[in-house]
């Protein structure tokens, strides 16, 4: 378990905007009525996406607009260790994968350039444009050691090709996502030993099936 | 040929997104064929050949699939069915369903319909976890694609009603326990339920529910389309089919790949993986399934094969089958004292043993990384692991234990070597003589 508390500095108010009022709407059309609740965790990413964390305010907001106890959502947004409690870098946050997989492949020497390049951890720098955080297993790890840089996964990662992506976020770009040495998805390195019969893809597979094996004798109608 | 399984038999044939995700694309790849006739016959037949084809779940237990859909009412009620789809995938090693929700997203929306309609539910709710945004954009446009040509939502052309949903989590490990994920689903936090009740009779909102993986769900289909024993004719009998395994850590190469279950463990690494870093003679250990099983050495690895039974005889588990491969050059000590604190740090606390048990064994384990504990607390270690082992909730109190065990079960003298290596270097220190001098 991890203990999680509220900031103690905490804006007066939360409004969404438009557009997340809008995604909040398809959120609760999504459950059965009487249900609503069941939106907690993506209205509370709304707000994140909104904000960059989840503020105090923001949690008597969404209390209202799933009328749910405000305690259960308290609970919620301290239970899951996606929500961030307290404004994260500006420009981008970090979410270095530190558990075994991603360990063994070098994870720890991309903390100590992130530790050179944004300082501790859990706090933003300086000007509020980085911060980064070490999280448990992102579910990547056949493309270790990988982070989640703002939304999206950077993978196969080194020192160098870090320092380089947050560089690029320095200067205002937005880093392609994905492996840094060129594979696609999850596939080997260096060619691709599989899935190159190219009858495959070559439409065959979607010439209508009429009938399926094993399919029992219909009783005369 | 590079393993067993052909090209021709392989059921995921976008595993690593070279051609279209989308409907197109899926649908020339063969996805969506023949469902009408699949959803046509009776959910006794899908089923029935579920369990033909021994299909057993790829979520970690291994239950089998057919079997578990028929434990759902046979008669809908005024409580709706529903499945669920667990696409949570937290378990450290395993990133095999990211691989069909981004890239074969079709896939698993046609066995979400299908499955749907084997164990008579309307309503369908994907739960992904939430640091795939990926993923969740791939599958929400997928889905998109698929009410709009009619494949799914009400009145669609297959004549099953069913109303597909996407929804996340907010990044905890537990809530790809079925139990927790439920509690979850109702937007309460994540703390696994007790069972029983089990889901397929109390389920999420007290409804009759069927709780799959990812791959289970994507596979049900393909099955159908070429027949029980094709699906059956790979692997040993209790351990059939085709499964995604994919490798980490210390392998040349490493990836996911389909491939037949009860491939022998040397020849995926070998074949697929490109092998040990440095050779097969410098491999230590694996953990075949995900962290959450107890790792096997290197002479065990030799000859195991990969599927369920085959790895439980060696005491440990085929689980996702997303091997953790470990060289002599590394410290193996401090990857599974790196899992420690991952249960540590993942556990829900609800339950004593776990909550407390997980961050005593953890801090002791950080202590033997540097051999600064004392021998006794080994035993002591083990003893508590056995403790937490079996008197918890959920499974997570399970999967503390058994990577300790797993370590001590093979590795116990290199632990004990390196105790007394530091207690040998402490007594040479100038501050450890002056003490003895006193
Ligand atoms: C701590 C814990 C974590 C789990 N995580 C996952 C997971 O991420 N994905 C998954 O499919 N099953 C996970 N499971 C297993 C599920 O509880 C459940 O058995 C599975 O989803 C059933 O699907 P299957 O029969 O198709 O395998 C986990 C179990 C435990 C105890
Ligand atoms: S075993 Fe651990 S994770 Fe599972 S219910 Fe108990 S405290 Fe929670
Ligand atoms: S351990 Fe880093 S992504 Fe799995």
């Amino acid at each position: 378990m991890s203990v999680r508390r509220l900031a103690k500095e905490q804006p007066a108010s939360f409004a969404f905007g438009a557009e997340a009022l809008e995604q909040a709407k398809t959120w609760l059309a999504r459950f059965p009525p009487g249900r609503q609740q069941s939106a907690v965790i993506p209205l509370l990413w709304l707000v994140q996406k909104q904000e960059g964390w989840v503020p105090e305010p923001a949690l008597r907001v969404v209390a209202e607009m799933l009328s749910m106890p405000l305690i259960r959502v308290l609970e919620n947004v301290t239970f899951y260790t996606m929500f961030q409690l307290q404004p994260v870098g500006t420009v981008a946050h970090v979410q270095l994968c530190g558990t075994t997989p991603c360990m063994l492949r070098g994870a720890n020497d991309l903390k100590a350039v992130l530790e050179a390049m944004i300082g501790p951890r859990d706090r933003p720098c300086a000007d509020g444009r980085f911060s980064w955080e070490e999280v448990e297993c992102l579910g990547a790890c056949a493309n270790a050691p990988m982070a989640a840089i703002n939304d999206y996964y950077y993978e196969d990662l080194g020192p160098d090709a870090l320092g380089h992506i947050l560089d690029d976020f320095a200067a205002g770009g937005s880093p392609e996502p994905g492996s840094a040495i060129g594979r696609q998805g999850c596939a080997p390195e260096g060619g691709l030993p599989t899935l190159s019969d190219p009858a495959l893809y070559d439409g065959s597979r979607a010439e209508l099936i009429r009938a399926l094996p094993n399919v029992p004798e219909r009783a005369p109608a | 040929m590079v393993g067993i399984l052909q090209d021709k038999d392989r059921i995921f044939t976008n595993l690593y997104g070279f051609h279209d995700w989308r409907l197109e694309g899926a649908r020339a790849r063969g996805v969506w064929n023949g469902v009408a006739e699949m959803t046509g016959i009776s959910p006794e037949w899908v089923c029935d050949q579920i369990k033909a084809s021994g299909l057993r779940g790829r979520g970690g237990a291994g239950f089998a699939t057919g079997l578990k859909w028929t434990f759902m009412p046979k008669q809908e009620s005024e409580r709706p069915h529903y499945l669920v789809v667990n696409a949570d995938e937290s378990e450290p090693g395993t990133c095999k369903d990211r691989e069909i929700l981004r890239f074969d997203p079709h896939r698993l929306i046609e066995g979400c319909l299908v499955a749907s309609y084997a164990i008579r539910a309307h309503d369908c709710f994907i739960y992904i976890r939430g640091e795939y945004v990926r993923e969740r954009e791939h599958l929400e446009a997928a889905l998109t694609e698929a009410r709009e040509a009619r494949l799914i939502g009400a009145g669609n052309i297959h004549g099953w009603d069913c109303d597909i949903r996407v929804t996340h989590g907010g990044g905890a490990y537990i809530c790809g326990d079925e139990m927790a994920l439920l509690e979850s689903l109702e937007g309460k936090k994540g703390q696994p339920r007790l069972k029983p009740p089990f889901p397929a009779g109390s389920g999420v909102y007290g409804c009759p529910t069927t709780v799959n993986n990812v791959e289970s769900i994507a596979v049900a289909p393909e099955i159908l389309r070429r027949g029980a024993e094709w699906f059956a004719s790979f692997g040993r009998p209790k351990n059939t089919g085709t499964k995604l395994m994919s490798a980490s850590g210390h392998v040349n190469r490493p990836c996911v790949v389909e491939e037949v279950m009860s491939i022998p463990m040397r020849q995926l690494i070998d074949e697929h993986f490109g092998g040990v870093r440095g050779g097969w003679g410098n491999l230590k250990a694996v953990i075949p399934g995900g962290s959450s099983v107890r790792l096997i050495p290197a002479e065990e690895a030799e000859v195991a094969l990969m599927d369920f039974d085959d790895l439980a005889a060696r005491k440990s588990g085929l689980g996702t089958a997303a091997m953790i491969v470990m060289d002599k050059d590394c410290d193996i000590v401090a990857a599974i004292a790196r899992l420690s604190y991952f249960y540590k740090h993942e556990s829900c606390g609800q339950c004593t043993p776990c909550r407390e048990g997980t961050g005593w064994m953890w801090r002791i384990m950080e202590r033997m990384v540097t051999g600064e504990a004392d021998p006794k607390e080994i035993d002591m270690l083990l003893d508590v692991a056995s403790q937490v082992e079996g008197h918890t909730i959920c499974g997570l109190g399970d999967a503390a234990a058994w990577p300790i065990q797993g370590l001590f079960r093979h590795f116990r003298p290199e632990i004990e070597a390196r105790i007394a290596n530091y207690r040998a270097r402490r007594a040479n220190t100038p501050g450890a003589s002056l003490i003895a001098a006193e």
